[in-house]
């Protein structure tokens, strides 16, 4: 069978399970909607949790940033799995006790103030967006090249199944087939990990063939070998990067926070009984996280060091012949500047004749790697598996904010549950729709402003939930006036550096570089606003009343473990 | 101060010194050894890898997992000490 027969073989059956499961859990009330009733099991939730959490950006783009990246990659690394343990220790306890739908409902109810509470819901549709766009175009990048259909088309098939699954099913719906695309993606991203270490290293487990020596009777340690092949080529040691310190600090602590204050990764532990089982199913969704974060770095070893070996000093009409299937798609050029029929690849910018995009590392590598075609198409439908479960749980949060945050909460208090469950459906409907069109029509910067939702996260949520759980003292005031200073910040500083708004638009940026406030870039100066709406929250706090004797009540109740009883919407 | 009251502020006195302990490990491991004392323990060599490199890249990322697993089975046992458990 042929490489396209196993993809529509392959993606057909996942795509044939997804839609069984959702017409099996479809929700029948507004509860089992965002919340899924309740009632799901720790490891069921850990495991949607992770699929959830895990996007196309962690399958398909995170290997091979890190392949480019070397030690610098650590920040994501780091990053989005150090966040979980804030997450587990400082939130998710505590929101599953408050026990209401969304993380709105918590700062809206905290802080006693209908304006925190659209504040919230501004910046969790921020955020959301942001990142379902990103979704549906790495959906568009799957289908186009494994499946040889239009892009366009390839994210109208996306959309129209996530649609499905996620309006009929809501919470529900997406929580089981998150188990499933959860299994899915593992299992796609482990088996040419676990072959291609074989290959390279006769280790069967990744994480130790990264260290280990080759299997070329060299007895010359991977590492050392890349790192040779690097410095060779003029690129920086692979064990070291280029960045700065304080900036690889800085990346990794927004990182981290951005993680523990993303919207759609806090609710899911709504779902759960108990708290004990929001703290389990915390450590559960981390252990499942875990084994592609800790793969993936090796998956970018062997990648790097395979794609080198093949490409550097050899001659372009040797080339295999996936190197001309990703020619087509534009994510790989030669331009031969030289004329000597061969392949430089250097990091001088004036001699390089090869363009790589990052994306295509993980989707190439086991075309690279010469395994068998079963193997090439299972990494197409775990690709797909990443982007729609992570799309559908964006989703959920978009069509929650709207029907629950705004139109339940603000404008018809009185709507029956029954008109709420019916508006969540049409919100989720016309959010598929935009996110369908920036999937198809990208906006140039999709890259930027995912960075910006983590800073934005960072930089709003995070404080506001911790201070309102850990300092009962702090007010609606403090509050509000330092999710609004860090957000007024973090924007600022992404105009500025990233977008180059004050000086000339973009081709500024690279200039303002040495401008950056104590060398930090911007994708590390969420900590630095973060850092600020927690001072102006204190300092705020202390020149105005303290909050009702109630709120004191809740934020006591809150830290109690047992009695959470089940998510409500009063 | 009512004896329930009592209770409650003991058990969260316990579950934040928990937090500040656990805290520490989390921050050491990751912006300790993967990026303030990186280069130093770089000097050190396990296998291929060299140590700095290995806690940015592998090590912190077990050692979250652990630390969320102890910190249920702490909680556990705290809520069973206060009568908390359900």
């Amino acid at each position: 069978m042929t490489v396209q027969a196993w993809t529509y073989l392959l993606v057909g059956i996942t795509f044939a399970i997804y839609i069984g499961i959702a017409i099996w859990s479809r929700a029948a009330s507004t509860k089992e909607f965002y919340v899924a009733g309740g009632g799901v099991s720790p490891l069921a939730n850990g495991m949607a949790t992770a699929a959830d959490w895990m996007s196309a950006a962690s399958f398909i783009s995170m290997a091979g940033i890190i392949a480019f990246a070397g030690y610098d990659g650590s920040v994501y690394l780091m990053g989005w799995t150090g966040g979980y343990v804030l997450l587990a220790l400082l939130l998710a306890p505590y929101l599953r006790k408050f026990g209401k739908f969304t993380v709105p409902d918590f700062i809206g109810d905290r802080y006693y103030s209908k304006t925190a509470r659209i504040v919230a819901v501004i910046c969790a549709l921020i955020v959301s967006f942001t990142y379902v766009a990103g979704q549906m175009r790495g959906v568009g990048v799957v289908f186009s090249r494994f499946l040889e259909v239009d892009i366009n088309t390839g994210v109208v098939i996306g959309m129209v199944i996530v649609l499905f699954y996620a309006v009929l099913g809501g919470m529900k719906g997406i929580t089981y087939t998150q188990v499933a695309q959860y299994c899915v993606l593992i299992f796609a991203f482990m088996v040419p990990a676990i072959f291609i270490s074989i290959q390279m290293t006769g280790n069967p487990i990744p994480q130790l063939g990264m260290g280990s020596q080759l299997n070329d009777g060299s007895g010359v340690y991977l590492l050392d070998k890349l790192n040779g092949l690097s410095t060779e080529l003029g690129f920086a040691e692979y064990t070291d990067g280029k960045k700065s310190m304080t900036d690889v600090f800085m990346i990794t602590l927004a990182l981290m926070v951005g993680t523990a204050g993303l919207p759609h990764v806090i609710v899911r532990f709504f779902t759960v009984k108990r708290v004990k089982d929001a703290r389990k199913s915390a450590g559960l969704a981390l252990l499942l996280i875990a084994i592609l974060y800790t793969t993936a770095p090796a998956v970018a070893v062997f990648a790097r060091t395979n794609m080198i070996n093949t490409v550097s000093d050899q001659e372009y009409a040797s080339m295999p012949e996936w190197f001309k299937n990703w020619e087509t798609t534009g994510l790989l050029a030669f331009n031969d500047k030289n004329g000597d029929g061969k392949i430089q690849y250097v990091a001088d910018a004036a001699k390089n004749e090869l363009i790589v995009d990052r994306d295509i590392m993980v989707l190439a590598n086991p075309e690279i790697a010469n395994l068998p075609a079963w193997v090439i198409a299972l990494v197409a439908a775990g690709g797909l598996a990443a982007a729609l479960s992570t799309a559908a749980g964006l989703l959920l949060v978009i069509s929650s904010s709207v029907s629950h945050d705004l139109i339940k909460k603000v404008f018809i208090p009185n709507i029956s549950d029954k008109g709420e469950l019916w508006a969540a459906r049409g919100a989720a409907t016309v959010a598929v729709i935009i996110a369908g069109y920036f999937g198809i029509n990208p906006p140039g910067f999709v890259a930027a402003v995912v960075a910006l939702a983590f800073g934005l996260a960072a930089a709003s949520f995070f404080p506001a939930i911790v201070l309102g759980i850990f300092y009962k003292k702090m007010n609606k005031e403090g509050a509000i006036a330092g999710m609004v200073v860090g957000i007024s910040l973090m924007l600022f500083y992404m105009l500025k550096f990233k977008f180059g708004i004050f000086d000339g638009g973009k081709e500024a940026v690279a200039g303002l570089e040495k401008d950056w406030w104590f060398g930090i870039s911007p994708e590390g100066f969420g900590s630095v606003a973060m850092l600020v709406n927690f001072i102006v929250s204190i300092i705020i706090m202390q020149f105005t009343p303290a909050p009702p004797e109630k709120v004191q009540e809740i934020v006591e109740d809150i830290r109690i473990p047992s009695g959470a009883g089940e998510a409500s919407d009063h | 101060m009512s004896e329930k009251q009592k209770k409650a502020s003991a058990y969260w006195k316990e579950n934040v010194r928990y937090l500040f302990i656990l805290l520490t490990i989390w921050f050491a491991v990751s912006y300790g050894a993967g990026i303030l004392f990186k280069d130093a323990l770089n000097g050190i060599k396990i296998g291929g890898f060299e140590l700095g490199f290995w806690f940015a890249q592998q090590g912190s990322i077990y050692v979250f997992v652990i630390l969320i697993f102890v910190y249920v089975r702490l909680m556990n046992k705290l809520d069973k000490k206060y009568g908390y458990n359900e």
